[in-house]
């Protein structure tokens, strides 16, 4: 079976100008990351604010060429493809439905662009297709004559999922789609995602901070740190038996609604991550709760083991 | 025992959007108080309307806003600068746009000191630098001297925590700290904040949509919605027993790691939060509710479910979805 999306080895960094008295930085977005995600799949990918992910949703988007490294979809190389085709095939939802959506359009034409970028469909064509799509994603046919700012912070993500899917694509890539809503509305949209992605047969790529609803959507999840996946497995054995020390720190933050169980200790210290200053031999070392002399000098090499991947030196060597 | 906070029955108007409207709330010293509700429930503006701060144009009414002995409602604006910062402190979610991004950390910090204190320079620093190792903060002295930017948001958030500290309040509201940082700091600042309210005993409100952090943090929770208080208990009660039907229904759209059924959709509420106009009758929440009846349109009762458990609907204590 070919993979959805494959990834080889893909690097981005981006050099931060200094000014006038400090030297230029290099900060190494994403810094080799390998995956692969059969159709279908949801690959939910996690990590704290600049760990990159946004920088690799980008990358997976074709929004952002890779400095290095190969992005292949359903086999073939993603520079290969031209605009229109790379349209058809993958499409992305973002965070914030204030900002990706056009304030002077009404909803009829933010979710018939794709369509007329495209060309070839007549308008009587497209006005179908596009009122299809919004009752699909569960608003009212009278919601196409409305603008942004009419509607409420869910009923832009709708419209945002209804522009994305116009164009039926297989891959949709899900930046925080739900991390600007309150919790009631999160919950539709999950549950819109998971329904639209069993019935159309897509495959999401989804991107969070949110570990509960990573668990709840993705069927594989990777944790991203300062530019790379250092634990990669299946949802279920992810949370059930994590392995590295970064995961743990992620999964024990997590405050679940049980009164009474106080706020965890972490144990990740004070320091914080840099991606311009990414640490020699692990890069998660400084805050590790369990690093050992070693862990300063050696790169870790990340060991695939029944369907998991983890990058951490310890692995394998119990605990 | 006095209460440190008292509000009873208050109302703010924003012309003609009724943002709050009767809330009452009562917070003993050393109490943990968590006010949460979805954006636009009026809980931050419930905040602002205690701390004196609401935006021009705003109409406060209340018939108690009490703080310790002062009555809230008929201090001048001289009067509450006073209050504010000293015995009455606040810290907001966003640390980087509550801290001035042209000043150093040390003289922000000391600012307050002189604002409040007769106290000269050497000592405010020293004090400040205290408080900045009170909060966690290593190398106190070189934080004093570096500007915001310099610092991370975890860190930011702790110079704010240590400045609100800096003339031992009584009562601390936090709006919503730990939204704009990542899981594992937001846990750090969380367990600081328990650790001094512990250590100094201080009274916290707590303002927040998030009900893990409720579940962690609170003692006592109300659950605003649309403007009103529509469901308060302690903490255990009310996850234990949760009885109006929003707070059931919040529940259920939080999906929890380890118990998440992946083949069924979450729960969630249907609809979105309302505008609420003055004269609004009714319950605010029956246009989302599966329990709505004629009867919400009109008049809604309080009932309660124990002494400290109350709740703003018409379905009698312990009702169930399929009665």
């Amino acid at each position: 079976m070919t993979a959805a999306i494959a990834l080889h080895d893909v690097r981005r960094s981006f050099i931060s100008r200094g000014g006038m008295f400090a030297p230029d930085r290099v900060v190494r977005a994403v810094d080799g990351v390998s995956a692969s995600l059969d159709p279908g799949g949801v690959l939910g990918i996690v990590g704290e604010s600049g760990c990159g992910k946004s920088t690799l949703a980008r990358i997976i988007l074709g929004l952002l060429p890779a400095s290095a490294g190969e992005v292949l979809v359903e086999g073939r190389p993603l520079d290969a493809l031209d605009r229109r085709k790379r349209a058809r095939l993958i499409q992305p939802v973002f965070q914030d439905p204030f900002s990706s959506l056009n304030p002077r359009q009404r909803v009829r034409d933010i979710v018939a662009l794709p369509l007329a970028a495209q060309g070839g469909v007549p308008a009587e064509e497209r006005g179908r297709r596009v009122a299809a799509m919004l009752e699909r994603v569960g608003l009212s046919a009278a919601m196409a004559e409305r603008l942004p700012a009419e509607l409420s912070g869910g009923q832009r993500q709708r419209v945002a999922i209804a522009r994305a899917l116009v164009l039926r694509p297989r891959i949709v890539v899900c930046d925080e789609p739900t991390s600007a809503l309150d919790v009631s509305v999160q919950a539709q949209i999950l549950n819109l995602l998971a329904e639209l992605r069993r019935d159309l047969g897509l495959t999401l790529v989804f991107i969070s901070h949110n570990l509960a609803v990573v668990e709840h959507i993705a069927t594989e999840v990777a944790v991203m740190y300062l530019g790379r996946f250092v634990e990669q497995a299946p949802v279920e054995a992810l949370f059930r038996d994590p392995r590295h020390p970064y995961t743990r720190a992620l999964l024990a933050s997590v405050l679940t609604p049980e009164p009474g169980k106080g706020i965890p200790e972490v144990g990740l210290g004070e320091s914080y991550p840099d991606p311009a200053n990414i640490p020699a031999g692990c890069r998660f070392h400084p805050r590790c709760p369990v690093a050992e002399g070693r862990c300063a000098e050696m790169a870790p090499v990340g060991v695939t083991q029944a369907g998991r991947m983890v990058e951490c030196v310890l692995e394998g060597e119990g605990g | 025992m006095s209460p440190v906070l008292e509000v009873s029955n208050l109302r703010v108007r924003f012309g003609q959007t009724a943002a709050v409207r009767g809330v009452s709330l009562r917070i003993q010293r050393g109490e943990s108080h968590c006010l949460v509700g979805e954006s636009g429930c009026g809980k931050s503006v419930t905040a602002l309307a205690v701390m004196g701060l609401l935006a021009r144009g705003a109409e406060r009414q209340a018939d108690v806003l009490r703080f310790h002995d002062h009555d809230l409602s008929q201090l001048n604006e001289r009067g509450m600068s006073r209050l504010r910062g000293d015995k009455l402190a606040m810290i907001f979610q966003e640390p980087m746009t509550s801290l001035n991004p042209a000043y150093t950390i040390g003289s922000q910090m000391t600012e307050v000191l002189a604002r409040h204190r007769r106290i000269d320079r050497r000592a405010a620093r020293e004090r400040a630098a205290e408080l900045l190792g009170r909060v966690g903060i290593t190398a106190p002295g070189l934080r004093l001297g570096q500007y915001p930017h310099q610092l991370s948001g975890g860190l930011r958030q702790r110079v704010m925590i240590a400045t609100a500290l800096l003339c031992d309040p009584e009562l601390l509201i936090a709006d919503e700290p730990t939204t704009a940082l990542d899981v594992t700091v937001q846990a750090q600042i969380l367990r600081l904040l328990q650790r001094l309210q512990r250590e100094l005993g201080l009274a916290l409100l707590l303002i927040t949509h998030d009900l893990g952090i409720v579940a962690r943090m609170a003692q006592r929770v109300s659950v605003m919605y649309a403007g009103q208080v529509v469901e308060s208990a302690p903490v255990k009660a009310l996850f234990a027993a949760p009885t109006h039907p929003y707070t059931r229904g919040l529940l259920e759209c939080i999906p929890v790691p380890g118990t998440s059924r992946r083949d069924l959709p979450l729960g969630s509420i249907p609809g979105t939060v309302p505008r609420i106009a003055p004269g609004f009758v009714g319950c605010g929440f029956r246009d989302r509710c599966a329990q709505a009846a004629e009867v919400c349109a009109g008049t809604v009762p309080t009932q309660r479910m124990a002494d400290d458990h109350a709740y703003l609907c018409r379905l009698a204590p312990g009702w169930s979805a399929a009665a």
